[in-house]
């Protein structure tokens, strides 16, 4: 079941003379996971807004084409109606946390009491989110008492309580330590397996290229190509979009380990060390 | 010669938790990385340093001025920094008087001051952005921003707080060229990161900074070669070390191409 349909979707912000968002039209499958990669000023984190009808419910401007969230027309729609399916995760945290309240632990409530959800349910949901990007410790804790990596985690943590069926991630883990971020790439992998569908922008290749089924490349408000993350990353042009390959590409690219059977290079690291472990008969 | 001096710096902001404990530490000219994990107190770290909060214990010396002794804002002529959150430092409504702000305020005269705020807008790549309102811009224009507001001040000591955020590969080697270009100008500047790929490209020195203790302290091969230690910091090392040392190469490589030139070195013996 499609759970995304975008077509020939054009915006323009207010007072601005082009095109943010020029054409664009795509469709992904219910628990897909997509990863979103480009240049700054692509139009990543306007597609984004575009999904969860921030484009054009609350920035206003020209919008053409239709975007459709699980059956819904978002122009049609509403922000609040559309939140029932769909999530976002802001690009910088600290424009999500609310500042109505006063703890962590409500400020994730805060979501689910405008969802309606019941008290019980709403406990359960709250410590599962805690726990799971460790921030249980600092329940307590006023939200702008926390440091920025762990505003980030709860920003994370505060929507995916919510369990919307389309998750949209901005830049999630920009601020997070090595280890937190391959948590979160983990947990948001296993709400995909569970059905989620996840959308993500970011800049960590190696993660995307481990992690997303699908890969969109996006330039100046166009998308370049959509495709498996192995095909986009070995694309020669790549560095044209200033998106970097990942470093096992390159590696693949200088040291010519190709896939023998499809003719790419090694995106992730298990790929290349398994072509590379075959070619490499000295070690120190 | 070090331009920053911290003796025995303790430091907490309530009570029951201490967010530095004990911290003695020296820095000199170069480019050095702070990382940790999230909540270790780096961002406090680097405030302290600033003058924006005072130890709790011990002392820090600033081109041999205590912290204690004097304000922020005599500092800032010493030490810039630039936010985490471009938010948290932007006020101004157009790009050249954000900019200019700094500058103007520790000392420069107007002429001086416009010429090395063009400069720093020049060195972000920025300066078609001039009047603009800076939150018509996105995140990560807003970051250069901040980062030219800081270079304008032309301190000898720049704090950068995760400087890559929302940068993509070519707002990365910028940034990357304007810590060579301080650091060839004789300028210490000290980065935090959790892009430690970033880390291994652009610092020579890193310092681990674990539940407010010096976990690490060193050259950064050195630092990158000890895994174990890193992953109890919940930290890793750069994705090429990491794959060469799953290789069974027994030396911390920083980057491909090092990894390539010692690797065709062998073959041709």
């Amino acid at each position: 079941m499609k759970k995304i349909v975008v077509e020939n979707l054009k915006y323009r912000y207010p007072l601005s003379n082009n095109l943010v968002l020029n054409g664009i039209s795509f469709d992904v499958e219910e628990g897909e996971f997509i990863g979103i990669v480009g240049r700054n000023l692509a139009g990543k984190s306007t597609l984004c807004q575009a999904l969860v009808g921030l484009v054009p419910h609350f920035y206003k401007g020209a919008y053409s084409g239709r975007v459709e969230i699980s059956g819904v027309n978002v122009l049609e729609s509403s922000i609040a109606e559309l939140s029932k399916h769909i999530g976002i995760v802001f690009q910088n945290p600290f424009t999500q946390v609310t500042a109505a309240k006063l703890t962590v632990y409500e400020e994730i409530a805060f979501g689910l009491e405008n969802l309606g959800i019941e008290r019980k349910e709403m406990i359960k949901r709250i410590d599962y989110a805690l726990n799971l990007l460790d921030i249980y410790r600092f329940k307590d804790r006023n939200p702008f008492e926390l440091s920025g990596g762990q505003m980030q985690r709860l920003a994370i943590a505060s929507i995916i309580a919510m369990k919307p069926d389309i998750i949209v991630l901005d830049e999630p883990t920009s601020q997070l330590d090595p280890q937190g971020s391959e948590e979160v790439f983990k947990a948001v992998q296993d709400l995909s397996k569970e059905g989620a569908t996840i959308i993500m922008v970011e800049q960590k290749i190696e993660k995307i290229a481990r992690f997303a089924d699908r890969v969109m490349l996006m330039s100046e408000g166009k998308i370049i190509d959509y495709d498996a993350p192995t095909k986009i990353f070995s694309r020669d042009d790549l560095l044209s979009y200033g998106v970097q390959p990942p470093v096992f590409t390159t590696i693949g690219r200088l040291l010519g380990l190709k896939d023998k059977r499809t003719g790419l290079y090694p995106v992730t690291l298990d790929e290349a060390y398994r072509m590379m472990a075959k070619s490499e008969p000295h070690r120190s | 010669m070090n331009l920053i001096e911290v003796k025995n710096l303790s430091f907490s902001y309530i009570k029951e938790e201490i967010v530095l404990k004990n911290v003695s530490i020296n820095f000199g000219v170069g480019s050095i990385a702070i990382i940790g994990q999230n909540g270790s107190g780096k961002t406090t770290f680097v405030k302290l340093l600033k003058g924006l909060l005072k130890p709790t214990e011990g002392d820090i010396f600033i081109n041999g001025k205590n912290t204690k002794d004097t304000t922020a804002a005599k500092l800032a002529r010493e030490i810039g920094m630039v936010f985490q959150n471009p938010n948290d430092q932007i006020f101004k409504n157009r790009v050249i008087d954000e900019v200019m702000f700094g500058p103007v305020n520790t000392g420069q005269n107007l002429q001086e001051a416009q010429e090395n705020s063009l400069k720093a807008l020049e060195m972000v790549d920025m300066l078609d952005k001039e009047n603009e309102n800076p939150y018509d811009l996105s995140l990560s224009e807003r970051k250069l921003i901040t980062i030219a507001s800081i270079l304008a001040m032309n301190t000898g000591i720049v704090i950068f707080d995760e400087p890559t955020i929302a940068q993509d590969y070519h707002g990365k080697n910028r940034l990357k060229k304007i810590i060579e270009e301080l650091v060839s100008s004789g300028k210490l500047v000290i980065t935090i990161t959790h892009d430690m790929d970033f880390v291994a490209e652009t610092s020579k020195r890193v310092v681990v900074l674990n539940q407010g203790e010096v976990l690490l302290d060193g050259d950064t091969k050195y630092v990158f070669s000890k895994s174990d230690i890193l992953k109890t910091a919940y930290l890793e090392p750069p994705s090429i070390t990491q794959f060469c040392s799953m290789l069974g190469y027994g030396k911390a490589f920083l980057s491909v191409e090092e990894f390539i030139r010692y690797r065709s070195a062998k073959e041709s013996i």
